[in-house]
């Protein structure tokens, strides 16, 4: 049984340990300790933005470093590192396989992470998450920038680390009673992912250093100044970070094909869909990367290109909601908390996707790019999709990891709060975006509209912060005192379940 | 396989395919409209470098955060960095383009009626981004 906490062990015993289940854990004590450290830093971007002037942050460079760690931190140290967490706790138990291929690579890729993260916090950049040359080059003060690139670079590599290992994994250490074609929904997600981040990162491993010695003055890739481009750069950004968004967003995809069914009370609508859904995606998510870019003086072929590029990939996102509602469709659905959360993200993925086709429209486009609008679209996926289903599944797991049962009313209040602050928060910033106002800007004009509106996310803001204060008091509490679970059937909703007790920690 | 029929997904694949193609096509010739500029269009090039825009016309007058221009008149904007990357922004009328050093991104628009308009930056260029703001007058033809 994966019992980390019922019997205490040394911490330099887990730390030490390359067994998946402890590789796991230390996932995902990491990541969500990332996760409220990033969002203490939105708290304050929205706390200074409530009113025209300079409120709790004094100027705007720290104000731009803030917005630069926060979504550096959510993405890289929160995102990726807990969907490595699940994975290394399921992959192995659902492929039937005694441990991740290759454990050392698996310790290794988890502890390039730290310095990564210490890197980031330590320097705290503020060329915002993409790092755009020239100012990156020029204009970025140092030695911030420089450890942020480098900071950047680790994670790239523990992130191609970590996808081979998942790929090896599920391809070559599944059972051999066991085809591909039955290999459960989430380890496909991590199949898929895994694929994406060993096609995708390279191009942006290359372009941060170039980016790096373009910033020590010995070369001039990104430099106009030198006879670069940095439009190149853009180029090679996009190309990485546009399919990275499928990684983000793919496992947290997977965990909710865990989490509907179980408590549906119904096998998946569609097994096939899933997978043909998630390796549609896979491929089609890199013919749209430049619809990043139509405002930079793109040709209208190019971004007619792009458009329909960005267009194809929407089929299969819809598939994974049809395939959601379906199993649910006259299911006895049980609403325990890792239900609602999943369910919520769904809702949440659908209004993301509906924005996101918005975008994708090249004239439409032209007015929410840059706003905040697309500050809104992508945290209905990273927050209402990615977190939502992500939060839902560390619930979920819960009872595997401690051998006890959280507080399930506090889990419901967490859900019920950060659903309304997400809508109010997200769904407010692209009417706000609408209405012109730029994203990234430390402080506004007193428009009145503006105010009212900034008004509304900050106070949504604040009730995603008090509910995540719920959560963590709910973690700390109840994996030391809470009721002890019922682990062959935690959540009451029958069935059997075929992991975790397969999953053998020979520390334990 | 699981033993119901597939029919109601390939009908909503359709569906999403179907709305997806429509999407794509309005936008299409939307922006073939949109991207016609006019053959008399007045040139105004536009220069931005940290923190503010300067807007130089055809008779060779220069403004500084201020932008005149006429009514029932097309200008071809011109836009050009010194520095960074900042984003030419004109919200009321749905200019936006990037100004990228080392390059010229070319805009146009005909303003209608009088009025004031904000332009701002909005592309992250560092430290006054936020207040890297100017006024657009439309006013009405002098002659
Ligand atoms: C239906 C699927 C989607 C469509 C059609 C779509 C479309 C777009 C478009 C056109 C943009 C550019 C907006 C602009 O800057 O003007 C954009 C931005 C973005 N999207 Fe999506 N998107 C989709 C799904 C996703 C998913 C699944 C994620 C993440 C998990 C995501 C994350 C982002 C992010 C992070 C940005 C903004 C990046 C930035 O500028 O900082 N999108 N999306
Ligand atoms: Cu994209
Ligand atoms: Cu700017």
């Amino acid at each position: 049984m994966v019992l980390e906490l019922q019997k205490p062990r040394p911490i330099w015993q887990i730390m030490f340990s390359t067994h998946h289940t402890d590789v796991g854990l230390l996932y995902l004590i990491t990541s969500v300790a990332f996760l409220f450290m990033g969002g203490a830093l939105a708290l304050a971007i929205r706390a200074e933005l409530f009113l025209p002037g300079a409120q709790i942050i004094g100027d705007a460079m720290t104000f731009n470093r803030i917005f630069t760690v926060h979504g550096t931190t959510l993405i890289f140290l929160f995102i990726i590192p807990f969907a490595s967490a699940v994975g290394n706790y399921f992959v192995p138990i659902m492929v039937r396989y005694k441990d991740m291929a290759y454990p050392k690579l698996n310790a290794i890729a988890f502890w390039m992470i730290p310095p990564a993260g210490a890197l980031i916090w330590l320097g705290f950049a503020d060329f915002t998450w993409y790092a755009t040359p020239p100012y990156s080059i020029i204009s970025a003060p140092g030695p911030a920038a420089d450890m942020w690139i480098f900071g950047l670079k680790i994670l790239g590599i523990s992130s191609v680390l970590g996808a081979i290992n998942f790929i090896v994994t599920i391809l070559k250490c599944k059972h051999p009673d066991m085809s591909i074609g039955q290999v459960p929904l989430l380890a496909w997600s991590f199949l898929s992912s895994s694929l994406i981040i060993i096609v995708a990162i390279p191009t942006f491993a290359a372009a941060l250093l170039m980016l790096l010695t373009d910033r020590l003055g010995v070369s001039g890739f990104f430099n106009p100044a030198m006879g670069g481009d940095p439009i190149a750069y853009a180029h090679l950004f996009w190309f990485t970070f546009h399919p990275e968004v499928y990684v983000l967003v793919i496992p947290a995809i997977g965990m909710m094909y865990e989490i509907i069914p179980r408590f549906s009370r119904k096998p998946i609508y569609s097994y096939n869909s899933g997978i043909f859904a998630f390796v549609l995606l896979s491929i089609v998510g890199f013919s749209s990367w430049a619809h990043h870019m139509y405002a930079t003086g793109m040709s209208f072929t190019e971004k007619t290109v792009f458009m329909i590029g960005t267009l194809a990939a929407v089929p299969a996102s819809a598939m994974h909601v049809f395939n959601f509602i379906a199993t649910m469709w006259n299911a006895r659905i049980k609403f325990s908390t890792p239900m609602m959360w999943a369910v919520g993200g769904i809702a949440l993925f659908f209004s993301a996707g509906a924005g996101g086709v918005a975008n994708a429209a090249m004239p439409l486009d032209f007015s929410t790019h840059d706003t905040y609008w697309v500050v809104g679209h992508f945290h209905l996926f990273v927050m209402g999709t990615i977190a939502f289903g992500s939060i839902g599944y560390l619930y979920y797991m819960f009872p595997y990891v401690t051998g006890r049962m959280y507080n399930e009313t506090m889990g419901k209040v967490h859900f019920v709060m950060s659903f309304i602050g997400t809508v109010l928060v997200f769904f407010t910033q692209h009417v706000l975006g609408l209405y012109g106002m730029p994203r990234r800007i430390f402080d506004y004009p007193p428009i009145p509209e503006w105010i009212a509106m900034n008004q509304i996310v900050t106070v949504g803001a604040m009730i995603i912060g008090v509910s995540m204060a719920i959560f963590l008091i709910n973690m700390i509490y109840s994996s030391g005192k809470g009721k002890l679970a019922n682990t062959e059937d935690p959540f009451g909703v029958g069935g059997k379940y075929y992991y975790p007790f397969e999953a053998k920690n020979p520390s334990h | 396989m699981s033993g119901h029929s597939n029919w109601p997904e390939w009908i909503y694949v359709g569906v999403v395919i179907a709305l997806m193609v429509w999407v794509g096509a309005e936008a299409w010739e939307a922006e073939r409209l949109v991207e016609h500029v006019p053959a008399d269009a007045k040139i105004i090039k536009v220069t931005g470098q940290q923190w503010f825009w300067t807007f130089e016309h055809e008779d060779g007058t220069k403004e500084i955060g201020e932008l005149h221009v006429e009514t029932g008149k097309a200008y071809k904007f011109e836009i050009e960095s010194k520095d960074v990357n900042h984003s030419f922004n004109i919200h009321d009328y749905v200019i936006l383009m990037d100004a990228i050093p080392g390059r010229v991104n070319t805009v146009w628009f005909a303003p209608t009626d009088v009025g004031e308009h904000d332009i701002q930056c909005r592309e992250y260029c560092g430290l006054i981004h936020y207040n890297m703001r100017g006024t657009l007058y439309v006013e009405e033809p002098s002659s």
